[in-house]
């Protein structure tokens, strides 16, 4: 399953990040620190998939951005690597600039396609209809 | 009275995004977080929503937010839904089942369910499953089931995934989900089917009535998953060209667990397997990522071996690709099957190897492991090359580990005694200092025991010395060989290479210098002030090595203090017993990882684990490691000497309590008796004096007695009257034996001596004790 989702800037600045089992909030910022400097002190051709505590870490890069995502042992790693895109692809198709400042749209998605640490919905479309609706909710 | 509107969230973002230093953060948060609460004082409902939200954006900054968990149940209850949106999520990231408040949304949750908007009910359903109580869960698991069973997909499929975490909190509850599941997998919603495939496969997990329940649904599965194989593009589901690669996985990973173990099942699956193993494009990582999963599944079930062969050659594939995620996967699968399809894994062998040179720590770990659990005795020369050459160039994290799978790779297949000798002077000397400290016996151990190379590897051993004294492992390895054949290196008699010219003084300064040098740890100054003294024994230059010794009598260092000390009482009073203490180690028998527990034969008096009582453990070093080398334990058995020896002066006052004596040993001309008593004040101790006998018509001198009992019991051996044991029964020799026993006294001895100029050694079992020895 699914531990965790982190976006993270260049700096280790936490953009993101959302837990599917809990984390004591005291524990989170270290583990974030931890996990995020694990990935940013890896090498291009170095693979993606990082053995990190107890678990592992997929983690991938764009542009400024870092996706960090935490999985159990057992996960299949490319797929979560593809989920990963899929993501970012949602975003993209979302939000025509930059997308940080809107945080809440981003939990809603992030809701539509993980629940529980578990993957619920892959189509884009059906990810974003619920955010549309509710986008028109609240103008009307 | 000024009014002012709070801020929006994005532009609470800008505005942090523009400091400088986390103080002037914390300045900002601060004031914000102020304006926040007298906001919620006010019980603004306008803006309520838009200052949770900033809550919740400098709650994940690590900033505390507990004063805005009401807040969320009053967005919750509200029935706007931009407000409930939030109020959802801010419960899901702020709350949990410890706050009491959590309790106080089971009624707002409720209703949500029914509410006549999908998306509230979707609300409701993902908060429930994220973070919902065992109570809540039972209070709603029947609105859960109901909308497992709607028609509405977009429902189902998160209702689906809230029954997981319903059945996590409340297991007993399964069963009442069941029907629910009947025809969940005719849905043509790739969403539900998803989530169904995760809800089944967490049921199949947690019970095996649900396992064998819903082994019928095989067929089903992999129809289904042949459709998404053979349907053209679907624009919906497309990824890179592949149909929902998600759901693939999915389902594969349930097909795992339903054919694992069960033989119908897995044949029922053996074709679909077949056709996604061949037909899957592996162009792209989507298709790798559902070869992968199909690889486990196959490698998992009782799969036929064609298939099984064509999931490692996938494997196998996988190792050349360019993508480092691919090979690393690739060698983390085939780790997990190496030890049951060895001879398939075996062909991709030279791919493995080559995996060694790859940059990425974690590639290289995996290659090295798996190189490991590869090597058998027809390719052990090569792989050993490829294995030395990896832990001469790799990292200090790897070279611990590589080392001790070096060495045992060439115990169980060295191809012979030189060879294996060759790859354990490479480790040493080219990884010395990573080599574990546990290596250190053993390897003693097995020089020992490869007689006919001692020559050789003390010849070998004693050159690396003199290139470089900074490895430990192999000063104290190459001390102690010294110390035991140094008469052969003196000799010259080295068959396997051109022999060195060395003499007594040129090794004797090597050893001195290991005592002198700030390289040296105190251990290894143990091991050569012991060494030094053995060749007192094989060396003329007695001397020298008396003034060593004496010098160190006075040594800072109290480990090595003692021994010399010990060692000069030997010379002083116990000359005539140096020979035999400090002779050559006979062959040791292979014991449990921890060095000899239960020692056979020993080159001392009595068997380590006794001798505590009077006995402080040297400073500075635990106990247990001295206890457990072969030094400790040569020199347990001298300090033991050296302390009975002193003692002499005591004599214990023996009741005797009337236990006949007995033969224990009669050979040769040489008669051994056992007497019985109690000890005083210790009735638990039995008190045995030996007394052997000589009926020959020479002289047996050099008399030596041994004995080891075993490990349940302790045993203590005090001097013997004398060592000679005279001819034609003119006198005998006694010794006292105390042990501790409890149970069945059962014994091991040792004899040696010298009879009519030729050395004589016997071993014997003693079995015949009478009961009231020991009851």
């Amino acid at each position: 399953m699914i531990k965790f989702v982190l976006m993270v800037n260049q700096q280790g600045q936490t953009r993101l990040s959302r837990y599917y089992e809990s984390v004591e909030l005291s524990r989170r910022a270290a583990l974030e620190a931890d996990a995020v400097r694990c990935c940013l002190s890896r090498k291009k051709d170095q693979c993606s998939f990082v053995e990190f505590k107890d678990f592992k870490l997929v983690y991938r890069q764009y542009a400024a951005l870092i996706i960090v995502v935490g999985v159990s042992d057992g996960e299949n790693e490319l797929s979560i690597y593809e989920l990963i895109h899929n993501f970012v692809e949602v975003l993209d198709k979302h939000f025509s600039r930059v997308i940080m400042f809107n945080l809440d749209s981003i939990h809603i998605i992030l809701d539509e396609m993980i629940q529980n640490g578990h993957i619920v919905e892959t189509n884009k479309n059906r990810i974003l209809a619920p955010l549309t609706a509710i986008n028109k909710m609240a103008e009307g | 009275w000024v009014c002012h509107t709070p801020i929006r969230l994005r532009e609470l973002i800008r505005t942090i995004r523009t400091a400088r230093t986390q103080a002037e953060e914390r300045e900002m948060i601060q004031k914000e977080c102020a304006a926040i609460r007298s906001s919620f004082r006010e019980e603004d409902n306008t803006y309520r929503c838009r200052n949770v939200a900033k809550l919740l954006y400098m709650h994940m900054l690590g900033y505390p937010a507990h004063f805005g968990q009401l807040e969320c149940l009053k967005l919750i209850a509200s029935q706007k839904f931009t407000d409930k949106r939030i109020g959802y999520l801010g419960a899901m990231l702020l709350l949990d089942e410890r706050q009491d408040v959590h309790l106080l949304m089971t009624n707002c949750i409720k209703n949500d369910l029914n509410h006549s908007t999908q998306y509230v009910q979707g609300l409701a359903l993902c908060t429930l499953g994220c973070m919902g109580s065992s109570e809540m869960c039972r209070d709603l698991a029947g609105e859960v089931e109901k909308l497992l069973k709607t028609s509405n997909s977009y429902l189902r499929k998160k209702a689906a995934l809230c029954a997981v975490h319903v059945i996590r909190k409340v297991p007993e509850l399964m069963e009442m989900f069941l029907p629910a599941t009947k025809n969940l997998l005719s849905e043509k919603n790739h969403g539900v089917l998803h989530t169904s495939v995760v809800l089944l496969t967490e049921m199949c997990e947690r019970s095996p009535d649900m396992l064998a329940h819903f082994r019928k649904l095989v067929p089903q599965l992999v129809r289904i998953l042949k459709n998404l194989i053979m349907s053209g593009y679907s624009p919906e589901h497309d990824v890179s060209g592949i149909s929902d690669p998600f759901l693939q996985v999915r389902i594969l990973r349930l097909l795992r667990i339903l054919g694992k173990g069960d033989d119908d099942s897995s044949e029922a699956m053996n074709d679909i397997l077949a056709q996604v193993a061949t037909n899957t494009e592996t162009s792209k990582n989507v298709g790798n990522a559902i070869l992968y999963e199909t690889v486990l599944t196959i490698m998992d079930i009782k799969s036929e071996s064609g298939l099984r062969v064509l999931a490692i050659n996938i494997l196998g594939r996988f190792l050349l690709n360019n993508d480092k995620n691919i090979r690393y996967v690739a060698l983390t699968s085939l780790l997990k099957t190496v030890q049951t399809d060895h001879n398939a894994v075996q062909r991709h062998r030279s791919t493995i190897v080559d995996c060694l040179k790859d940059l990425d720590v974690s590639i290289k770990r995996r290659a090295m492991e798996l190189s490991f659990a590869l090597v058998n005795g027809n390719n052990i020369r090569g792989m050993m090359k490829e294995l030395l050459y990896f832990l001469d160039s790799c990292d200090p994290e790897f070279k611990a580990d590589c080392a001790s799978g070096v060495f045992l790779a060439a115990e169980k297949y060295a191809p012979s005694k030189r060879w294996h000798i060759d790859t354990i002077m490479r480790v040493l000397t080219t990884a010395g200092s990573y080599v574990r400290d546990d290596s250190v016996p053993n390897l003693i151990q097995l020089i020992t025991n490869s007689v006919e190379m001692h020559a050789y590897t003390v010849q070998r051993l004693y050159k690396a010395l003199l290139d470089d004294i900074s490895q430990q492992p192999l000063v104290q390895v190459a001390s102690w060989c010294i110390g035991e054949y140094g008469d052969l290196l003196i000799s010259g008699q080295c068959e396997e290479e051109e022999p060195i010219q060395v003499t007594e003084d040129e090794v004797l300064d090597v050893l001195e210098g290991l005592l002198v040098s700030n390289l040296s740890s105190p251990v290894t100054r143990g091991y050569s002030l012991t060494a030094i003294m053995k060749l007192s024994t094989r060396f003329s230059s007695v001397n020298r090595i008396k003034k060593v010794v004496s010098i160190y009598g006075s040594s800072i260092d109290v480990e090595l203090q003692q021994r010399a000390v010990e060692y000069n009482a030997l010379f002083k009073k116990y000359d005539h017993m140096r020979p035999a203490l400090l002779e050559r180690m006979p062959i040791m028998e292979k014991t449990a990882s921890n060095g000899p527990t239960e020692i056979v034969q020993t080159n001392g008096e009595a068997e380590p684990s006794v001798v505590e009582p009077k006995h402080p453990p040297p400073v500075g070093q635990p106990a247990s490691q001295v206890k457990n080398t072969v030094f400790g334990l040569v020199s347990r058995c001298l300090s033991l000497m050296a302390f009975y020896l002193f003692d002499l002066s005591k004599t214990v006052n023996f009741l005797s309590i009337g236990i006949p004596p007995m033969t224990a040993y009669n050979k040769n001309g040489l008669k051994i008796d056992f007497t019985f008593e109690r000890a005083n004040p210790n009735p638990n101790v039995a008190v045995i004096t030996i007394h052997a006998s000589n009926s020959t018509e020479a002289d047996m001198t050099d008399f030596v007695f041994q004995a080891a009992v075993p490990k349940t019991f302790q045993l203590q051996l005090l001097s013997p009257s004398s060592n000679v044991v005279p001819a034609l029964n003119q006198g005998t020799v006694t010794q006292v034996i105390r042990v501790l026993n409890q149970q069945k006294l059962r014994m091991r001895i040792k004899l040696t001596y010298i009879h009519k100029g030729s050395a004589v050694q016997d071993l014997a079992e003693v079995n015949n004790f009478p009961p009231q020895s020991w009851q």
